[in-house]
């Protein structure tokens, strides 16, 4: 059992590049850590470092108060999965799991007592004596994970372990993960750029961009206050949506109506640096709207109309795809992101932003259709246009201090 | 259907021809070492008087007995020691990334293309100096120095595609690179090593130019320099029995060992290490 600290970890490569840059995270025994962010984000580069896969420029990495900077990977007391399970095809799972146990110089009755029990808990003790290419990916999958449990190690480092898995088998891994790290206790970081994943699993969540973090904390913090348009963009899916807003008096003019800002915020908006500013970003989640015939009370929201280019539905709610007259909002964050999810090829709404909405199962909204829909805007999100930072945070408390009210709904037609 | 059946036939056509292609001068060596000496240059392709004296003769006469045990021995050692040293080097060409990589690949290509004939006299003053003239070492050396640049270049293209993760696990599972090369990476290179030290034996083995300018006596002589100097009958007559009999004799070890390890190189011996 250890905590991980790393202080102002950087890692420069012989080309100057910087894959991670003054890295400072505390990851407190016992914690399920996730690392999250698109390809490139410098989130395995911190893994293998902590592995000592791979070297620290400058900085220090702490494992329970030692410094490891200069330790081979085998004295760190680490176990990884990586992302491709590395078994070792010439050995049976057995030899595969008693390995580390083996070089250990362990005596063969204790390798046996612990293969056994790790092959237990993972379900594998029929599969002991074959060699892994005679596994499903799953099995394959779980003696990866035997290999590393059966070590009883300080620290579990898991490389997108789940990533060569079909959905389905995902989802299932993904909670026998979550369960086998809870029964042993034992501080885990989890690389992975799958933000549900991450959503799911982790006790903390760190999200990376450029090798830089964004923010660190609980999936819910992550969800309802992201600090910058880049985590608010990369957390949730389907992810949040964008428009561009103004600020005038106390309302916040938005293309789809216009919410009034409490007095708090207006304060804290006025004192900031380029007080009063006018421009800003909103984001909305899809979540957060709703056919606005199934909402009893509407006066937490705006209510307006658009027409439904595509309608999806999902068997317990809708996906609702419709266009806002508005100039779609550019920022580097939330280019990054698309050209990540392979979307920055996709041809964008003509003259408008894209809007996703999730409305629910009940709602009699057809397709191709004019639609009233509805927007809960005491969860709506400000971000400054400039540097992308969350107009709302930092919060003292976590607890949401602002709830943009709204000043009667001005529906705008949408196209 | 008809289509079929032509493909088949051009296949099996084709097949015939490379198989008695490459096995006519096999079969006609072999009749060869079973005629009489009288009828060895009669010219026909199955003896007319079968015997077995060709065998009995160059077993009996010594210098061939000597011969095989000197080939078997210094091909063995040779062998073993080039394959040693070159998977340390391939696996450090695959693995590392240091300056002046390619320099020595292509610089071991180049000892590899060097003209084996053009050494010969130096290596013969040489080694009489140094009284490495006629003796195993004498041998093994510079059959080891040739057989190095064709075993880096096989063995790094065999452990380039072992996956680096396989290492790496290792390393976390507590192997020191030492460790982790003999137990993870070599045993799933055995195909190529194995491979490898086919084909260096083979060089070894078959070897005339260094055997017969090195070598002199029993001592050292391997079988390829014995063979050239069979005594005859007379001074004018050549022993093509006996040379064709031993012919067959040294190719029985060589057909030996590619029968033994051919089921060891079997191709997808890492399947399931990695995502599949």
């Amino acid at each position: 059992m250890a905590e991980i600290e790393f202080e102002d970890v950087t890692k420069r490569y012989p080309d100057g590049f910087e894959a991670v840059k003054h890295m400072n995270l505390d990851v407190p025994d016992g914690e399920l850590m996730i690392l999250v962010g698109p390809s490139g984000c410098g989130k395995s580069t911190a893994l293998r470092m902590v592995a000592g896969l791979e070297d620290i420029s400058s900085g220090e990495l702490k494992i329970g108060g030692n410094v490891v900077n200069d330790r081979a990977p085998k004295d760190r007391d680490i176990a990884m999965v990586f992302q491709n399970y590395a078994l070792y095809p010439h050995m049976t799972v057995r030899e595969n799991m008693g390995f580390a146990l083996k070089l250990a110089k362990t005596p063969q009755q204790e390798i046996d007592q612990k293969v056994n029990e790790a092959a237990k808990i993972l379900d594998l003790e029929q599969h002991l004596e074959r060699k892994p290419a005679n596994l499903s990916g799953g099995q394959r999958q779980r003696v990866a994970m035997g290999r590393a449990i059966v070590r009883n190690p300080s620290v579990f480092l898991m490389d997108e372990p789940l990533s060569n898995l079909d959905a389905k088998l995902r989802v299932q891994m993904r909670t026998e993960i979550a369960r086998i790290q809870q029964r042993l206790g034992t501080t885990t970081i989890y690389v992975t750029h799958d933000q549900t994943e991450a959503l799911t699993l982790g006790d903390r969540i760190t999200v990376m961009r450029a090798g830089e973090l964004q923010q660190v904390g609980p999936p819910g913090e992550l969800y309802s206050h992201p600090n910058n348009l880049f985590v608010a963009g990369f957390i949730g899916s389907p992810s949040m949506n964008f428009l561009p807003g103004e600020i005038e008096g106390d309302t916040v003019k938005l293309p789809i109506g216009h919410v009034r800002i409490p007095d708090e915020l207006r304060h804290r908006l006025q004192s900031g640096p380029g007080g009063g500013r006018r421009g800003i970003i909103a984001g909305l989640r899809p979540e957060h709207f709703d056919d606005a015939a199934l909402v009893a009370d509407r006066s937490r929201g705006v209510t307006f109309e658009a027409k439904i280019d595509v309608l999806e539905s999902m068997g317990s709610e809708f996906y609702a795809y419709f266009v806002v007259e508005a100039e779609q909002v550019s920022s580097r964050e939330l280019e990054e992101l698309a050209a990540d999810a392979g979307g920055a090829d996709l041809p964008t709404a003509e003259g408008g932003t894209q809007i996703t909405a999730r409305l629910g199962a009940d709602s009699e909204i057809k397709q191709g259709a004019e639609a009233e829909l509805w927007f809960d805007s005491t969860h709506l999100q400000l971000f400054d246009p400039d540097t992308g930072r969350s107009l709302l945070a930092p919060r003292t408390n976590g607890a949401p201090t602002s709830t943009p009210v709204p000043t009667g709904s001005q529906p705008q037609s949408s196209s | 259907m008809s289509q079929h059946r032509k493909q088949v036939s051009g296949w099996t056509a084709a097949i015939i021809i490379i198989v008695v292609f490459s096995l006519v001068p096999v079969a006609w060596i072999v009749f060869l070492s079973l005629k009489t000496p009288a009828t060895a240059t009669d010219g026909s392709f199955i003896p007319h008087q079968w015997t077995l004296s060709n065998y009995s003769d160059i077993f009996n006469a010594g210098i061939f007995t000597s011969a095989l045990r000197n080939s078997i021995g210094i091909g063995l050692i040779s062998t073993f020691l080039a394959v040693v040293i070159a998977s340390a080097a391939a696996y450090a060409i695959a693995r590392l990334d240091f300056p002046g990589k390619t320099i020595i690949l292509a610089v071991t290509l180049g000892v590899a293309l060097f003209p084996q004939i053009s050494l010969v006299g130096p290596l013969y003053n040489l080694w009489r100096q140094i009284g490495l003239y006629d003796t195993w070492p004498g041998l093994i050396i510079p059959y080891m120095t040739f057989a190095l640049p064709l075993s880096i270049f096989v063995l790094s293209s065999f452990f380039r595609e072992i996956p680096w993760e396989l290492e790496q696990a290792a390393q976390v599972d507590g192997a020191t690179p030492f460790q982790a090369f003999v137990k993870v990476i070599a045993p799933l290179a055995m195909p190529g090593i194995v491979t490898t030290f086919i084909i260096v034996f083979i060089i070894c083995w078959n070897d005339f130019v260094f055997a017969i300018s090195l070598t002199s006596t029993t001592a050292a002589e391997t079988v390829p320099a014995a063979i050239s100097s069979f005594p005859g009958v007379s001074q004018f007559s050549v022993p093509y029995g006996d040379i064709a009999a031993a012919a067959v004799v040294v190719t029985i070890p060589v057909m030996i060992l590619v029968l033994v390890f051919q089921r060891r190189i079997v191709a997808g011996l890492t399947a399931g290490a990695v995502k599949g």
